[in-house]
């Protein structure tokens, strides 16, 4: 009896484990090593140790690379700020539950289903340009030349306004989870005591979200830090213009895969970016979850 | 008494509630104004477009659509989009379900370890691993195959589902499976007959939260995929962006194109859409 429940156990485990093993445990644990060897194409060469971090941090890679971090971080930030603040303020309007409630929550949601690859082409003919519908109304409004993407100071920018536009609905309707599970006694409570709306907001709503907050600061977080198809469509595989909006994946992308010649491939150092990038992953997350669940009060 | 709880809609808004209003229906403008301009653009000719972008169009025309279609290949991409979603999919559903079974229904020695397991799959994305994965599937001879990218979409959907899936078994009473075992039902048919019928509409979220970033991928197809036959739907459409440059109108229909499917989807199940892609990071 006991034995065949063991060998029905095996039965209905096997097959996802052996999935993740084969496609995600042993890529995974490959990864790490593929970072210590020198590579001609995809043909492994000889043990090298650090050699590959070396170069990444040594010229010609060290500048792209600062760089490309420094628009990831850029990025994080600006949509901390734009899309998580809007989300915010559109989850406290939706907790309201206004008329057309519904509607007004199916509508934020929308562009989330929408692939980011639709979603950048569509922003880039909107801004092309020479027929951008927005350039045509920049124009009649007084902006002689306005072309956002093709200029290196608001380029990041304008990719990071596209991405809140695509993303917005999921803080907001995280947020509007949260606020909903707050139960209704405690804004009572502090309504009796005279308290304003905004201090309900601030001293009653915002604390008590902590939950939410750390799951969209360390979801924004990894997704900044990962960016890869929005830069990838509308500002092309070096970060159009100049460089302006290269991020680490996009370099580590070009290094591994999409060189125009076999001499400016170099899958070591694409590898020592992938490993870089999974250490700035995993180590922010584990220390904001850290930081951020002690800041969370109980219900 | 409480504005948030009074039966007026405009009483529960609050002082604030003009602003949060507007605040609503400009975001409301913000979505829906794009995509209505992206569709009138694609019933309209080139020139039409750039002579006046925002007018309906004079002559409504399908013309763009039809050259899209025949040109564009899309209904090759679509087929492929099609076969791998669904291909991975059948995988991610089969193998979860009796995955979470085991782990939500049985206790057994390595249980909490193997959970754990299947959790640290949530931390690693096929981005990060993108060298030695594209190199094995090389060695075991699946790069340039819908095969190969279904079994690393369905290795990859596996983690948030068994996650999912155990929660959802584990609620469920415990008489139920042993009622059908002492009827004399095999494991097999307690699993299949008795406990999947009670997870279905967990199943549909769990099919929406894995199934739209598989549809949606433009990375791996980009590196995976390099035959043109065999090519997905936002990997087509950059191709067909670099052929037709400048050709406004026909960009237009294909976007319309590529996006319509799961607008029309989202439209008849939102409720359901917002549930499953919001499932793993709200609690119930």
């Amino acid at each position: 009896m006991r034995f065949q429940r063991n060998l029905w156990l095996v039965v209905f485990l096997t097959p996802a484990l052996l999935l993740m093993v084969v496609f995600t445990l042993w890529p995974a644990v490959a990864a790490l090593g593929y970072s210590l060897y020198s590579w001609t194409s995809f043909n492994r060469e000889e043990f090298v140790g650090l050699e590959n971090f070396r170069k990444l941090l040594s010229f010609p890679f060290r500048d792209d690379f600062l760089d490309a971090m420094r628009h990831n971080v850029l990025a994080f930030i600006g949509l901390m700020v734009i899309q998580n603040g809007l989300g915010l303020a559109l989850a406290y309007a939706l907790w309201k539950q206004p008329p057309l409630m519904r509607f007004f929550r199916a509508t934020v949601f929308l562009p989330v289903i929408l692939s980011l690859v639709v979603v950048g082409f569509l922003w880039k003919l909107f801004l092309d340009p020479l027929i951008g519908p927005i350039t045509k109304l920049a124009n009649m409004s007084g902006i002689a030349s306005f072309a956002p993407l093709g200029d290196p100071t608001w380029a990041l920018f304008t990719l990071i306004c596209v991405n809140a536009w695509r993303w917005v609905g999921f803080p907001t309707l995280v947020f509007l989870a949260g606020m909903n599970a707050i139960p209704e006694d405690y804004y009572e409570a502090a309504r009796l005591d005279g308290a304003s709306e905004w201090q309900v907001f601030r001293q009653i709503m915002l604390p008590l979200l902590a939950p939410a907050f750390t799951t969209i600061i360390i979801l924004t977080f990894i997704g900044s830090m990962e960016w890869f198809e929005l830069p990838y469509v509308m500002a092309g595989v070096s970060g159009n213009p100049g460089g302006a909006t290269d991020t680490m994946a996009l370099m580590f992308y070009r290094l591994a895969f999409g060189a125009a010649s076999e001499a400016t491939s170099n899958v070591g150092v694409a590898a020592a970016i992938s490993v870089i990038l999974f250490v700035v992953v995993g180590i922010g997350s584990a220390i904001g979850a850290l930081y951020l669940r002690r800041r969370e009060v109980e219900m | 008494m409480n504005p948030s709880r009074s039966s007026n809609p405009w009483r529960r808004l609050g002082p604030s509630g003009i602003f949060l209003f507007g605040l609503l229906i400009l975001n409301a403008l913000g979505v829906i104004l794009p995509l209505l301009l992206m569709l009138i653009s694609a019933i309209k000719p080139t020139p039409e477009i750039f002579a006046s972008p925002f007018a309906l169009p004079q002559t409504w025309s399908l013309d763009n659509f039809a050259r899209v279609w025949e040109s564009g290949r899309f209904d090759l991409y679509f087929r492929n989009s099609i076969l791998i979603t669904v291909g991975a999919e059948i995988l991610i559903l089969a193998f979860s379900a009796m995955a979470g079974y085991a782990l939500g229904r049985f206790k057994f020695r390595f249980n909490d370890a193997i959970y754990v397991f299947f959790l640290a799959g949530l931390m690693f994305p096929a981005k990060l691993v993108l060298v030695p994965l594209f190199v094995q599937l090389k060695e075991m001879g699946l790069i340039n195959s819908h095969l190969g990218l279904i079994l690393v979409y369905a290795a990859g959907g596996i983690p948030a589902a068994v996650f999912i899936l155990t929660g959802f078994f584990r609620a469920l009473p415990s008489d139920l499976d042993n009622a059908a075992r002492i009827d004399g039902a095999s494991e097999w048919q307690v699993f299949w007959k008795v406990m999947l019928p009670l997870v279905r509409p967990q199943l549909a979220i769990v099919a929406i939260y894995t199934a739209i970033p598989i549809w949606n991928d433009f990375l791996l197809p980009l590196v995976f995929l390099q035959d043109p036959t065999l090519k997905t739907v936002p990997q087509g459409l950059t191709v067909f962006f670099g052929e037709y440059a400048t050709d406004y109108g026909p960009l237009f229909a294909g976007l319309t194109l590529a996006a319509m499917p799961l607008i029309l989807l989202y439209l008849l199940l939102s409720e359901q859409f917002i549930k499953g892609l919001t499932a793993g990071a709200t609690k119930g």
